[in-house]
């Protein structure tokens, strides 16, 4: 098939199902409860695709990332409660936290491995104890509260919010998964692979590590932007150092370096904390076992690196055999 | 092509290359040969910008002389010195043909002629194009490595031991390619420890021991010196 054709296919197919979806969301043919997972699980997967590409595109562990996703989040709540309109306080939210991420660049060009996780662990705190300290703009320790919604109109605000919401993860998506495939993945992907050989073909090494972690703290704050009038309150724990792990968590079982992997982590996690939520506390012990059955039985992760496409599925019911890798 | 004076690299108290001069004329094959640890992979990187160094490089290119001071590594893979680094260092996770795609990565034309003329040199490779590199075997990362690098179009290439870890008639192959290349036009500066074999394609040569240059001149004279026939080409 021509990339043309697929393309458009492609686009059409998830422009439709995107607007049945809402149309369903709406008119409550899907429920309140189902459709608020699916935002969720949207909403991981934002931020865990922000994690993929500083960290299983690019190789730099980063276990901050709620950090900039807390700078997303709170910078929505501050700017709507001030009456700015959702699609605006999207600006700052995303500029803050694509600066931060530009600031912890800088020193992160001198570490890597362990160092580098240190560091981007002491940024997370450092964010997390901003929240906290700066009560008068965040509300402090007790959590924001009273965030304005997507909409004033309650049954506009569900549908608006699912749209923004799949749209933002739409785009999220569609934006990482080209960044790979074009040359400046191809760089981004040789960082992680080798730097002295990345170095030896000319590859500038410093620009692709500033420029990735700029663009995976845009994305986080992005995913963080659309809580805030999602959930209407915001607490500081949402944004510690566990709540890094848990992205960290969902990359590794989705694995490293495959976008669909994630995704199918981010939806699967999400849906199967609900389910489970009649066990209680031990709900707390699943994460945990769920990353020990799969390092002994998968330590790829469910993709492992490899993407899941519609296309490579056709091409080999037809007997030909294509498969896109990314590491 | 290549003019390099007084150029010293230091690990800390470690003086790994202590103020050496060599140069390379345009066209020709030289060869840089020593023992582990001689200096002559620290030699490599310094040219290429990978690690600190004092002392003067100028690079010739078309009659223009640059003077590589400051100039960071992916400006020189611009000027067109581009290196084949030690132990091939193929990006293993990821395609051949990506592999290739990133030899590429500065430049902004059609790589169509290029992609050819390295499946001409090495047709294996063109079998293997959606492979994983990583699953090559050593002496086709070798031809990888050396493809990866000849899409940038260099003007000199740097090839750091190319032949290790090859068997016999893999070497000779290698070096067979390392001529053909060099008889298209590219320069070659080549790092290695098997003397005998560089020392047969190279016009001139510099024998590197302990961070200074020990020996050098045409590269038949000295498969010819004693010295050199004790300490490299066992006996
Ligand atoms: N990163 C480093 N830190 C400290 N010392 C180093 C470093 N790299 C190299 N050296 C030292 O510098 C000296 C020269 O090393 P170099 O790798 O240049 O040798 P070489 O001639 O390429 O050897 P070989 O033939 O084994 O590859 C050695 O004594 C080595 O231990
Ligand atoms: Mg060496």
């Amino acid at each position: 098939m021509k990339t043309s054709t697929r393309f458009w296919l492609l686009a059409s197919s998830i422009l439709v199902s995107l607007a049945v979806l809402t149309f369903l969301v709406h008119y409550r043919l899907i429920d309140r409860y189902l459709s608020r997972l699916l935002m969720l699980g949207a909403i991981q997967s934002i931020i865990a695709l922000s994690l993929n590409l500083i960290t299983g595109f690019t190789g730099q562990l980063s276990l901050g990332q709620a950090g900039f996703v807390g700078i997303g989040a709170y910078t929505t709540a501050i700017f709507t409660t001030q009456g700015w309109p959702f699609p605006l306080a999207l600006i700052p939210s995303v500029g803050f936290a694509a600066l931060a991420g530009f600031l912890v660049a800088w020193p992160s060009l001198r570490l890597r491995g362990d160092y580098l996780a240190i560091m981007t662990l002491g940024f997370g705190e450092i964010i997390r104890s901003l929240i906290i300290n700066l009560g008068d703009l965040t509300g402090g320790a007790s959590g924001f509260k009273d965030i304005p919604g997507f909409h004033a109109d309650g049954d506009i605000n569900r549908s608006i919010g699912f749209l923004w919401i799949f749209l933002s993860f739409i785009l999220v998506t569609v934006l990482i998964t080209n960044l790979i495939r074009s040359s400046h993945g191809r760089a981004i992907l040789s960082v992680r692979e080798d730097e002295i050989a990345a170095r030896a073909m000319g590859v500038d090494i410093r620009r692709v590590k500033i420029g990735a972690f700029a663009l995976s703290a845009a994305l986080a704050g992005w995913g963080g932007a659309l809580q805030a009038p999602f959930l209407n309150y915001l607490a500081p724990t949402s944004y510690d150092f566990l709540k890094s792990v848990d992205i960290v968590v969902i990359l590794v079982l989705g694995g490293m370096g495959s976008i669909t992997g994630t995704i199918l982590a981010a939806f699967g996690l999400t849906l199967l904390q609900e389910w489970l939520r009649f066990l209680g506390d031990y709900r707390m012990v699943i994460y945990p076992l769920l990353m020990i059955l799969m390092m002994l039985f998968r330590p790829q992760g469910l993709m492992g690196g490899r993407e899941w496409s519609l296309w490579n599925l056709i091409a080999r019911l037809g007997g030909k055999n294509r498969e896109v890798r990314h590491g | 092509m290549l003019r390099v004076t007084g150029l010293e690299v230091s690990y800390g108290s470690i003086r790994a290359v202590q103020g050496i001069d060599f140069d390379v004329r345009e066209g020709e094959i030289v060869t840089l040969i020593g023992a582990n640890g001689a200096g002559k992979t620290s030699t490599l990187h310094a040219l290429s910008g990978l690690i600190p160094s004092t002392g003067s490089v100028e690079l010739e290119i078309d009659g223009n002389r640059h003077n590589l001071r400051g100039i960071a590594p992916d400006l020189r893979v611009g000027l067109g010195l581009v290196q084949v680094p030690e132990g091939r260092r193929v990006f293993g996770n990821l395609s051949v043909r990506d592999n290739l795609l990133l030899g590429a990565y500065r430049r902004k034309d059609d790589l169509t002629k290029d992609l050819e003329n390295v499946f001409r040199l090495f047709p294996r490779l063109k079998e293997r194009l959606n492979q994983r590199s990583s699953t090559l075997s050593g002496g086709e990362q070798q031809m990888l490595a050396i493809g990866r690098a000849l899409m940038s179009r260099p003007r000199i290439l740097l090839l750091d031991e190319p032949s290790m870890g090859l068997a016999p008639l893999l070497v000779r192959e290698i070096f067979r390619i390392i001529q053909a290349i060099n008889a298209e036009g590219v320069t070659i500066l080549l790092v290695e420890q098997n003397a005998h074999m560089a020392l047969k394609i190279a016009q001139r040569a510099f024998v590197l021991e302990t961070g200074k240059i020990a020996l050098s001149g045409p590269a038949d004279e000295l498969a010819r010196s004693e010295t050199v026939k004790r300490a490299y080409l066992g006996g």
